[in-house]
């Protein structure tokens, strides 16, 4: 009878798959995890521990050495790797390309949701098309351009670079928020007297506030993380050097011990792990209430 | 209502009944919209400022530059106007190197985008019932695609080092693997069956490094839309008698299928530009050398500025056929909107 095949397979099934389950799972948690587990232990133990016994899991008793993290933040001068320098710039261009690709992409994302103007669907056509470019392509360019006007080397060079990359993106979000405010608010805040941009000031920028927070991480976590311009721009500049390019570049060296550097590493990955950790759970739930209130 | 974006029925039926005289309303309302488009280009008008210095006139200055002999020495003395000519594709079209680039390029693309979608729908199906401690989980699928490139491929070029690296160390001790492997510095071809595929174990790596970097990527995205897959039409299912694969085949993935289209895309542009993964993993040696990273070879290390843009605009050139087949051929246009 077809009937009990079918309850037969449909058990064996609902066995393997109920097996294979959890392992999926572990096995997924391991690969997604365990490079990160990989990259803390090896910041704490001695290279010689490493060389000597490359399998260790965790460090094995008095093992555990702090070095390597003072060894990387030193200053070239005082025998380090000067990655607080590094951790300074990056972070100096990362809030920089925050602050100014907000500021000129809120107003954007509001115009291109709000305001009938002519070219409006255009514009964000072409924007979204900045979004799949081959970045080695700008990158031509942009270096002899960059190299031209002598402000290659320059963070500030590299800053606008970032935003113009960023802004389209930004945009693009940002304009898919401000449709989901109903236009109504602003129009009652219109009859009480408010001209268009202070509706737009003291109404839907409040209300968008959790998909900007959003979006500020998001850019972050981009202009932090981010390598080809970074080395095309400031390769020859260690003092201007970001920690994304410090880490890449003394990577290929063989003065500089493997373990010093993986705290290198750690120091470049905690700041976004930890903003995507904590922006996880607070900008869903502030996202869906900002839906739900607008 | 020209005013609230994208006009809706609502709203449409929202203005029928019209108190004020048409004629009035509709010179307040052209002043309005004057004002409106006044207002929305002043507030568009630095982003469009900043994209096109930035973005689109870099685009047409890289034009210009493929079809002139610029090298990095005598940049300062290439103006606007120079000598034209197509020397630049000509050589670059008829070099071995760049159509072996081009092949590792395409090769490199596919199997990463194939190895990340696979990924993530194995992760987004084994993560659908709800457990203790889901949301954790989730949000550990996704750390390998918010981390730093430059820290994850350092530590997974350390951990697959062949002298002290733990997969190494593993792989012959556990594993019983006569020697050690150099994941990322052996050109020897990886061929089943005797099948010449392109693929030295190092294209091999990097691929596989592309997979697990980008599935949380897929994951993220086919979550969301099984979660939008009604309930009942599974219930229904089983109570017919369906298996899970049945349901799976039948029910799930027909659903799935308009969002792994648009992930195929998105997957694949940005894997077909990616540089930054091979240069760090393996420098382009090794049979790893895709056109981004000839490229930058061509700019930096052999200062001939010509060539890398020529050959940076074939590239853009083939995505953009590329991509336009895929979508002529699927018929769908959900990944513009």
């Amino acid at each position: 009878m077809s009937t009990s095949t079918g309850w037969n397979r449909d058990a064996v099934e609902r066995r393997l798959l109920g097996a294979l389950r959890p392992l999926t799972i572990a096995f997924l948690l391991l690969i997604c995890l365990f490079p990160f587990y990989y990259m803390l232990l090896l910041s704490f133990r001695p290279l010689d521990a490493v060389l000597q016994d490359p399998g260790a899991l965790w460090p094995s008793g008095g093992e555990i050495d702090l070095g390597t993290y003072g060894d990387v933040l030193r200053s070239t001068d005082d025998g380090g790797q000067g990655f607080l320098t590094f951790i300074r710039n990056s972070f100096v261009v990362a809030v920089g390309t925050v602050a100014l690709t907000l500021l000129v992409s809120i107003p954007g994302a509001y115009a291109v949701s709000r305001l009938e103007f002519f070219g409006r669907r255009q514009i964000g056509a072409v924007f979204l098309g900045v979004y799949f470019f081959p970045a080695i392509l700008l990158a031509i360019p942009l270096f002899v351009f960059f190299t031209r006007i002598q402000q290659r080397g320059t963070l500030v060079g590299l800053l606008v670079v970032y935003v113009a990359q960023v802004a389209a993106v930004s945009i693009y979000m940002l304009r898919n928020y401000f449709d989901t405010i109903p236009a109504s608010v602003e129009e009652a805040a219109e009859i009480d007297g408010c001209t268009r941009l202070q509706a737009m000031r003291h109404i839907s920028l409040p209300l968008a506030m959790p998909a900007i927070a959003s979006n500020a991480l998001f850019i972050f976590m981009i202009a932090w993380n981010e390598f080809l311009f970074a080395l095309l721009f400031l390769v020859e500049r260690r003092d201007n050097w970001t920690v994304s390019l410090g880490l890449s570049q003394l990577a290929g060296s063989i003065e500089v011990p493997t373990t010093v550097l993986m705290a290198g590493s750690v120091i470049l990955t905690v700041p976004i792990i930890v903003l995507f950790f904590l922006s996880e759970r607070w900008l869903a739930g502030g996202l869906t209430a900002g839906a739900e209130k607008g | 209502m020209t005013i609230s974006g994208p006009t809706s029925p609502a709203e449409a039926t929202v203005e029928a009944p019209d108190p004020v005289p048409p004629q009035r309303r509709r010179r307040a309302r052209s002043v309005r919209a004057r004002e409106d488009s006044r207002t929305g280009y002043l507030l568009i008008t630095p982003t469009v400022v900043i994209v096109l210095a930035m973005v689109v006139l870099p685009i047409v200055w890289t034009v210009s530059l493929a079809f002139q002999q610029v090298r990095l020495l005598n940049l300062r003395t290439t103006g606007v106007v120079g000598d034209y000519s197509l020397d630049n594709f000509t050589n670059v079209l008829t070099s071995p190197g760049f159509l072996d680039a081009l092949l590792t390029t395409l090769v490199y693309s596919v199997a990463g985008t194939a190895c990340a979608i696979g990924l993530g729908l194995v992760a987004a199906l084994a993560l659908r019932r709800p457990f203790r401690g889901r949301g954790l989980v989730r949000a550990c699928m996704l750390v390998p695609y918010v981390a730093p490139v430059v820290a994850a491929t350092f530590v997974w070029t350390t951990m697959l080092n062949p002298q002290f690296g733990v997969v190494n160390h593993y792989g012959t001790t556990l594993l019983g693997w006569n020697d050690p492997i150099a994941f990322l510095s052996s050109a020897q071809p990886v061929s089943p069956f005797g099948l010449d595929l392109h693929v030295s174990t190092s294209l091999l790596t990097v691929v596989l490094f592309e997979g697990w970097r980008s599935f949380p990527f897929a994951f993220l995205f086919l979550t969301a839309r099984m979660q939008a897959i009604p309930e009942s039409l599974e219930e229904a299912a089983t109570v017919d008698g369906a298996t899970p694969t049945q349901r799976f085949r039948h029910i799930i993935l027909p659903q799935l299928l308009p969002t792994i289209a648009v992930l195929t895309v998105l997957r694949f542009i940005w894997t077909f530009n990616n540089f930054d993964d091979i240069y760090l993993l393996t420098g382009g040696g090794s049979g790893t050398q895709v056109v981004a990273v000839r490229v930058f070879d061509y700019l930096i290390n052999r200062g001939d500025i010509g060539a890398a843009a020529a050959q940076a605009l074939v590239l853009a050139a083939i995505l953009a056929v590329l991509v336009t087949i895929y979508l002529k051929s699927f018929g769908r246009r959900e990944d513009v909107a």
